[in-house]
């Protein structure tokens, strides 16, 4: 309930923002609701933007609630891509249905490794996982960079960072229906749904959440903490490295293009991803809808844009102020909650 | 209950008067229309369970809290207390159980902030001149020019009672000022506390140690639920009348073993040099067995090797040196998973952030140790019936009380936190149980239900080491006590020779302690 507060409050401080710009607040989210959900097409559009955002939130669930703070979805991502992207230029003539589960296997192990390194740091070195994540992101938008503008450069092309096009096996297949929507909302189903059967109804998942909540107890009842926090970060990693395969496949030019930056590439799912996952309660399922919701932000941004006119800047800033408000939101209604609490607590000492 | 206190002396006027006083919470009523009065050289103890209202009422007589309901008066005028500085103008200073000193300054420092003055030499000479005034009248031995931080327990507390005489308080409240001292230096407190009572000064004195408060007192008000549940004196009553009316029935305190044969050695330790937070050596070379069906009880006050040893034979700290063997098999690197593995259960203390995670549901915290075996886990999926089940049974079984087993941990009582964890560590195989601080703030009741079990225990052949602070516990559940002082033992006393006496001189350090006798 609060989240949502929170996503009206922001869209009464977009309208205003839209009023400054001399645009009709009321005709501009109308055009921003069809966009986002105003029929076939635009609702494939916009499930197609929240793909990425389920899987890294669903990792961001995993993360969080193992009480590490995973900024590393970006790098994740990319990761993800580059290693599915290696599989399927090592084997392009692997028959499409083997070919395509590989490539997003190849993407979870990907990411799973680029979150299992500064897991283990943060594990057996106490390194702070949130500048460590971060800076894993630089490395591996660099590394992106440096495989794109030599050894995985497309034949022929002359500083064009991308791929060739990468072979039709390990595209996703196309659902039935006349849109644009592919296999990839099925894989990051199947994702969220095995995230939730993880943390809540299997022992790796209680362990998870208890050194989340308690690591000393959770030491003293035998568990052993370090690997948690490296299971956790991997898992996490692994989920935005399948985004990134569903990024590479399911695109409509089959490669993998690092040409505007690493954020073009991952659509800055790494980062949105948090957002999704805070305001689905850290809940895998929930964390399906709120990725649609925000997907529905994207999409319908765009014909906002197109509708009243306003610079697409703008667009960003509007879906910055929805962030800020719901983190703002869950992080002022945690704090009222250990307030309300703490001062009963006090109370009971004697 | 006698309601008017026969006073040996005739015509005291109160010094300090609560009528009716009536606190409201959100959900609970912390006091409700209580009374309380204090005469002049008089010591009146506020006895009760956490949560009975006590520390509520010591609030709002500090000024800490405002009353919805009641007046104050002291000597004879009404007075309104709206902050602690007014309550010292007033008259009435406090000692916390925790002490409000800084440790980095010295005694007539601390007194000279507490007074609102720059800490200058000309400041300080004449406040240093009048703290050894003080603490000669009193017989409290403190240097003014001394740091806290070098000081004992029992030194700083004396530098908190001179901190509030200098101030000239004529009542004093004292907040469970026994419980971080050892038995000497309990006696030292209670002659202090006679001269200033003998001096003219009131005594507000909190406390639940049923014993201390017989012998301090000249008048006990014994609170429950927020209501005054008894008015009494020390002559009028027995510990067994004052636990009545604290819980509101019956409470037993004499225990008597069973007479039991003793199985095999299941805990050996040898030698164990274990280090402490700071790097300091905490635990000098200590030894210890513990046989099947024996109550092991480790005494000493807080801070002297108890939780080192604990966490070194868990496996939660590491140790520098020495042999930990259990079920006669020697632990090579002791982890917490491994020790369990070898048959030892472990009740750590402090329950919210060792024992149990608040976080989760009664039935998760139940099977915290057990999740990662069938029939809670199968396939690598929790069975939520076995779960269900399980929890089910053991909130019976130890009548644990919450609303159901998906109840938040965190939102039961202490007590109820504790049964948790006692429930989870005893239903398991495990022949070893090591139970630290099983009882520290929890209420009478539950107290009395965890001794019950681990006597349970122990005539199940169980082998148990019991460390704990609380010295009337260890003294009524041990088979053998070992007191332990500065990380090395002390002595070792069967149950029929041990005098609280005795033992209250080896935990101040008065003897040869072993590993230097050892060499």
């Amino acid at each position: 309930m609060v989240p949502l507060a929170a996503v009206v409050a922001a869209l009464a401080v977009g309208a205003v923002l839209l009023g400054v710009f001399g645009a009709n607040p009321i005709t501009g989210y109308r055009a921003l609701f069809t966009g986002a959900f105003g029929g076939p097409d635009e609702l494939a559009a916009t499930t197609l933007k929240s793909i990425p955002l389920m899987l890294v939130g669903v990792g961001i669930c995993i993360a969080f609630r193992t009480g590490v703070i995973n900024i590393g979805g970006e790098g994740q991502i990319i990761m993800g891509a580059i290693l599915a992207t290696l599989v399927a230029l090592a084997l392009p003539d692997v028959p499409r249905p083997i070919l395509v589960p590989l490539v997003m296997v190849a993407g979870a192990v990907g990411g799973g490794i680029w979150g299992a390194i500064p897991g283990a740091l943060k594990a057996y070195s106490g390194v702070n996982e949130i500048l460590s994540t971060i800076m894993m992101n630089i490395i591996a938008g660099f590394f992106m960079s440096f495989l794109l503008e030599d050894w995985l450069i497309e034949p022929g092309a002359i500083r064009i960072q991308q791929t060739k096009r990468l072979t039709q096996n390990a595209d996703l297949p196309i659902l039935p229906g006349g849109t644009r929507l592919h296999l990839g909302i099925l894989v990051a189903l199947i994702v969220a749904f095995l995230g939730y059967l993880l943390l809540f109804r299997s022992s790796l998942g209680l362990r998870l959440r208890a050194v989340g909540h308690n690591p000393h107890a959770s030491r003293a009842a035998g568990m052993k903490v370090e690997l948690s926090i490296t299971q956790a970060l991997a898992f996490s990693g692994a989920c935005a490295g399948i985004a990134g395969a569903v990024l590479v496949f399911g695109s409509e030019s089959h490669r993998l293009i690092g040409e505007g930056g690493p954020l073009a590439f991952t659509q800055s799912a790494g980062f949105n991803g948090i957002v999704t996952a805070l305001f689905g309660g850290l809940h895998p399922l929930f964390t399906v809808l709120s990725s649609y919701l925000f997907g529905g932000m994207l999409a319908g941004g765009i014909s906002l844009q197109r509708a009243v006119q306003v610079p697409q800047a703008l667009v960003i800033a509007l879906n910055g102020v929805v962030v800020v408000f719901v983190v703002g939101s869950l992080l002022l209604r945690a704090r009222v909650q250990r307030w309300a609490e703490g001062d009963v607590q006090m109370e009971g000492r004697a | 209950m006698s309601s008017d206190l026969a006073a040996p002396m005739p015509v005291l006027r109160p010094m300090l008067e609560m009528r009716g006083i009536t606190k409201r919470f959100p959900g609970v009523v912390a006091n409700e229309d209580i009374d309380f009065t204090v005469l002049p050289g008089r010591v009146h103890t506020l006895l009760g369970e956490n949560g009975a209202g006590k520390s509520t009422l010591v609030k709002i007589l500090y000024g800490l809290h405002q009353p919805d309901k009641g007046e104050i008066s002291f000597d004879g005028s009404p007075v309104s207390i709206g902050s602690p500085s007014a309550a010292i103008r007033t008259g009435i200073g406090m000692i916390h159980q925790h002490f409000m000193l800084v440790d980095t300054l010295t005694v007539a420092e601390n007194v000279a902030l507490g007074l609102g003055k720059p800490l200058s030499i000309t400041n300080l000479g004449p406040i240093r001149r009048r703290i050894r005034e003080v603490a000669e009248e009193f017989g409290l031995h403190v240097d003014p020019d001394a740091y806290i931080w070098q000081m004992a327990v029992g030194e700083r507390q004396r530098a908190e009672i001179i901190k509030a005489l200098y101030r000239n308080v004529r009542l004093l409240v004292l907040d469970e000022p026994t419980a971080v001292l050892t038995p000497p230096e309990v006696t030292d407190l209670f002659a202090t506390l006679r001269q200033l009572t003998a001096d003219g000064r009131g005594l507000v004195f909190i406390s639940h140690k049923l014993n201390e408060v017989m012998e301090i007192s000249d008048e006990i008000t014994v609170l429950r639920d927020g209501k005054v549940s008894g008015h009494t004196t020390p002559a009028e009553s027995t510990r067994e009348s004052l636990a009545m009316m604290m819980v509101g029935r019956p409470v037993e305190f004499t225990r008597t073993l069973s007479e039991q044969a003793l199985g095999e050695p299941k805990l050996e330790v040898r030698n164990l040099r274990v280090r402490g937070d700071r790097g300091e050596l905490a635990l000098h070379g200590v030894n210890i067995d513990v046989r099947a069906g024996e109550i092991v009880g480790i005494v000493g006050v807080s801070g002297n090797g108890q939780r080192e040893l604990a966490e070194g034979i868990v496996g939660l700290r590491e140790i520098e040196s020495g042999e930990i063997a259990l079920n006669g098999k020697l632990v090579r690197t002791p982890t917490p998973k491994q020790v369990r593995s070898m048959g030892l259960a472990y009740v750590p203390e402090e329950r919210m952030k060792y024992g149990s995670i608040g976080e989760f549901t009664v039935a998760e915290n139940l099977v915290l140790v057990d999740h990662d075996r069938p029939p809670i886990v199968r396939s690598g999926l929790l069975s939520l019936s076995s779960i269900d089940k399980r929890s089910k049974q053991l909130v019976s079984d130890y009548s644990i009380r919450t609303p159901n087993t998906s109840t938040l941990t965190r939102k039961l009582s202490g007590g109820n936190i504790q049964k948790v964890v006692i429930a989870r560590e005893f239903s398991g195989n495990a022949e070893m149980l090591l139970v630290a601080q099983p009882t520290r703030g929890i209420d009478i009741g539950a107290a009395e239900y965890i001794h019950e079990q681990l006597l349970i225990q122990r005539s199940q052949g169980k082998a148990i080491l019991l460390i704990s602070e609380d010295l009337d516990e260890v003294m009524a559940l041990s088979d053998r006590l070992v007191v332990m002082y500065e990380g090395s033992i002390m002595g070792r006393i069967s149950r029929e020779e041990a005098t609280i006496e005795q033992v209250g001189l080896l935990m101040s350090g008065v003897g040869e302690p072993e590993g230097a006798a050892a060499g």
